[in-house]
């Protein structure tokens, strides 16, 4: 319809839209490919050019931590975000454009869960090469992944069938306890329970059943609340969770065989990246077709209106027990991985602290998603660790943070989206508009 | 029978606070339909509060050469850390609860607890990790009565305790401002249409709320002279499950559930070993709410709440 010259229109386009028109036909699989090639080179010549930046040592967590212990070495630091970072992902991403999008026209072809395989092993690739830098890395890497667990099995309840649960702690906590017992009376030699019963060479392919016990032992704890769930909601549920939350913490604390205020310590590394990776991508996964299939359905329903729900056929008592259970024992599961990173855990760690914690990601990222569910973990817990040295003022920036986008946006980032990884995936080739 | 008493005595106490902290979660409640999440660390506020006026008190009375008598400090600091403190609450009113006022009522929950958040670090941040001593402004004296121990303190936190919520109560009842909240709490939506603003009364149940915390602070301060900038969430969050307890929104029952839940846990850390007391008392109240879902004095709303 009009003639306009193609080069006069992008001149009067805002930066914002260019920058869109840059970013809109490049596909997913494009921009891991990015990433990968950026974690290359940090990976071979990190050491290199950190030291001619005149930097100590690699920027662990994207130079912020450098940043904010020594602003002199902001040019430095900078420098090497744009040429480690910055020029690979864009030179890749922009050279490999069309191949890319061959690939994942390719992909969207075969069935979701190849395309998907193919997608996680190169995001897997390159987030194993970058924790591999450090130490330091790994353990926040494995912690966010942890965190997502949380925040999505919460953001079930929380956020789909629009409960307030408070027991998220307590069912973590129940999850940890569980699967850090079974791995020590079994696989390890240590104080509380003596000699291991079985070789230690196995206790790594046992882990996840040890995971799976912690998950169950979890969801039949979220019984204590799912049962008077069926009578009362609002704030009378968030009172019963958090006197489950209260009883847990303390029960555990009575227990002399695992530890009581001691804790427990000194579990087996068994919590590596693959595994908390895998356990994550499976998390997500499951969760995601729970809350897309017909009982996630209901779950709006019964949050929506819970007497209008039952007139339309939805058994409300089975799908509150099924829900509780449900993000219980992923709230367990991400229980036991988190006792076995950090390998050790006391009862003082599942309190209102982490509660608080916990609601922050959840609401921050926002309700009914779970692409809000994952940003707000990883958000969060990074901004939380980059932040690190500011020390106590970290308490006073985050939570002003958290103030604001509440105020601006009352249900949190990214509400009320579903994830739809084929989506997520396609070629976008087709996407240019002319 | 004395050690049962004694146990009345310590429940007495101990309850004041839950009640006198749980009676601002309530009142709120009954306005705007909302729990105030910072308001555990409200409380630590006024303690601090409480804290800094009396030091500033003894301090003047030292200077002029007055010899103010202790228990006039009190009554001065607990009126004065009262008026102060109430502006802590209106300010979270206007800032963490105005904005949100037809948002999802979790969202409001959330800058509550993140306003109690930065209270927390605010005050770490400010005064440093050292704990304050809270200056004992009168002379522990024990009166025996039988084989029944009873500290002036005592006497005068349950006194000066029942003596706010009976003021709480004329006013409530009997003034112009308090029969405009119980009309507020009555009907949300009509009650604007007659001339009453909710954002004048609004803030004024977070002032008193908060006066009340602040005055709970003092006391606890005198019971328990230790200060430290966390000391809010347990309480805050027990005093939380109290208002609860009562039935939301129930003044009386607040008051009454807190009063409850301090016996509860006296009680069962008489009876059984106290590491037990969160267990058993917690396992008592899930209890009473699984049979009285609505608590001891609330209605039995409708499963149909604004989220």
């Amino acid at each position: 319809m009009d003639n306009q010259d193609p080069k006069f229109q992008l001149s009067t386009k805002g930066s914002r839209a260019r920058l869109l028109d840059f970013v809109a036909p490049i596909p997913l699989i494009g921009w891991l490919l990015g990433i990968l090639a950026a974690v290359l080179v940090e990976y071979f010549l990190g050491d290199y050019i950190s030291y001619y930046l005149g930097l100590p040592k690699i920027p662990v967590l994207f130079g912020f931590l450098t940043v904010l212990k020594k602003p002199l070495l902001i040019p430095g630091t900078m420098g090497y975000m744009i040429l480690v970072y910055g020029l690979p992902i864009l030179i890749i991403v922009k050279s490999l454009q069309k191949p890319a999008n061959k690939l994942a026209a390719f992909l969207d072809k075969r069935r979701v869960t190849v395309a998907a395989l193919v997608h996680l092993a190169l995001f897997y690739g390159a987030l194993h090469l970058w924790a591999d830098i450090s130490d330091y890395r790994l353990l926040v890497i494995k912690l966010a992944m942890i965190a997502i667990m949380l925040t999505l099995s919460i953001n079930v309840i929380n956020g789909y069938m629009g409960e307030f649960s408070c027991s998220h702690p307590g069912f973590m906590a129940l999850g940890a306890y569980t699967a850090s017992t079974i791995t020590l009376f079994f696989f390890a030699n240590d104080k509380l329970f003596g000699e291991a019963l079985l070789p230690e060479a196995l206790g790594f392919y046992f882990f996840p059943l040890a995971l799976i016990a912690g998950g169950i032992v979890a969801a039949i704890g979220a019984l204590v609340i799912a049962i008077p769930s069926f009578r009362t909601r609002g704030d009378y549920l968030a009172i019963i969770s958090l006197a489950f939350l209260f009883i847990v913490k303390s029960l555990i604390e009575n227990l002399e065989f695992v530890g009581g205020p001691r804790g427990m310590s000194s579990q087996p590394d068994y919590s590596n990246l693959p595994m908390v990776f895998t356990v994550m991508v499976l998390c997500i996964w499951i969760i995601n077709n729970f809350v897309r299939s017909t009982m996630g359905k209901a779950l709006n329903a019964i949050r929506d209106n819970e007497l209008a729900a039952e007139a339309m056929t939805v058994n409300t008592r089975k799908t509150k027990i099924i829900t509780f259970m449900f993000a219980a024992f992923w709230a367990g599961v991400a229980g036991g991985l988190f006792a076995h990173v950090l390998r050790y855990v006391n009862p003082g760690s599942f309190g209102i602290q982490r509660l608080a914690e916990i609601l922050a990601m959840v609401y921050f990222g926002g309700l009914n998603s779970v692409t809000g569910s994952i940003v707000g973990a990883l958000s969060i817990n990074i901004l939380s660790e980059a932040l690190r040295p500011l020390e106590i003022y970290k308490w006073i920036i985050i939570p002003l943070l958290l103030i604001v986008v509440m105020l601006v946006r009352p249900t949190g980032l990214i509400a009320f989206t579903e994830f739809k990884p084929k989506e997520l995936m396609k070629p976008k080739q087709n996407k240019v508009e002319v | 029978m004395d050690l049962f008493l004694q146990n009345i005595v310590n429940g007495l106490q101990w309850g004041s606070f839950y009640a006198l902290i749980a009676l601002g979660y309530s009142m709120v409640y009954s306005i705007l339909m909302l729990f105030n999440f910072a308001h555990g660390d409200v409380f630590m506020v006024g303690s601090y509060i409480g804290f800094g006026v009396a030091t500033a008190l003894l301090g003047l009375a030292a200077m002029s050469g007055i010899p103010l008598p202790g228990w006039f400090i009190l009554i001065l600091t607990i009126i004065f850390t009262m008026f102060i403190t109430s502006f802590v609450g209106v300010f979270i009113e206007r800032v963490g609860y105005r904005p949100l006022r037809d948002a999802p009522r979790a969202s409001a929950a959330i800058t509550g607890l993140m306003i109690g958040i930065i209270l927390e670090t605010g005050n770490l941040a400010i005064l440093g990790a050292r704990r304050l001593s809270f200056p004992q402004l009168i002379e522990s004296t024990t009166y025996q009565f039988g084989g029944v121990y009873v500290t002036d303190k005592k006497i005068l936190i349950v006194g000066v305790s029942l003596g706010l919520m009976f003021l709480l109560h004329r006013f409530i009842q009997k003034s112009k401002w308090g029969m405009a909240m119980r009309a507020m709490s009555f009907d949300f939506q009509a009650v604007p249409l007659m001339g009453i603003s909710i954002n004048r009364i609004a803030p004024l149940t977070f002032a008193i709320g908060s006066a009340l915390a602040a005055a709970a602070g003092i006391l606890y301060g005198l019971a328990y002279p230790v200060l430290d900038p966390y000391m809010g969430i347990l309480l805050g969050w027990k005093a939380f499950v109290a208002a609860i307890l009562g039935g939301r929104g129930s003044i009386l029952g607040a008051a009454l559930a807190g009063f409850l839940l301090g016996f509860i846990e006296i009680f069962v850390a008489w009876v059984f070993p106290s590491t037990l007391r969160d267990v058993i008392a917690y396992s008592i109240i899930l209890l009473i709410l699984t049979f009285r879902p609505h608590g001891f004095f609330g209605q039995a709303h409708s499963t149909q709440l604004r989220l």
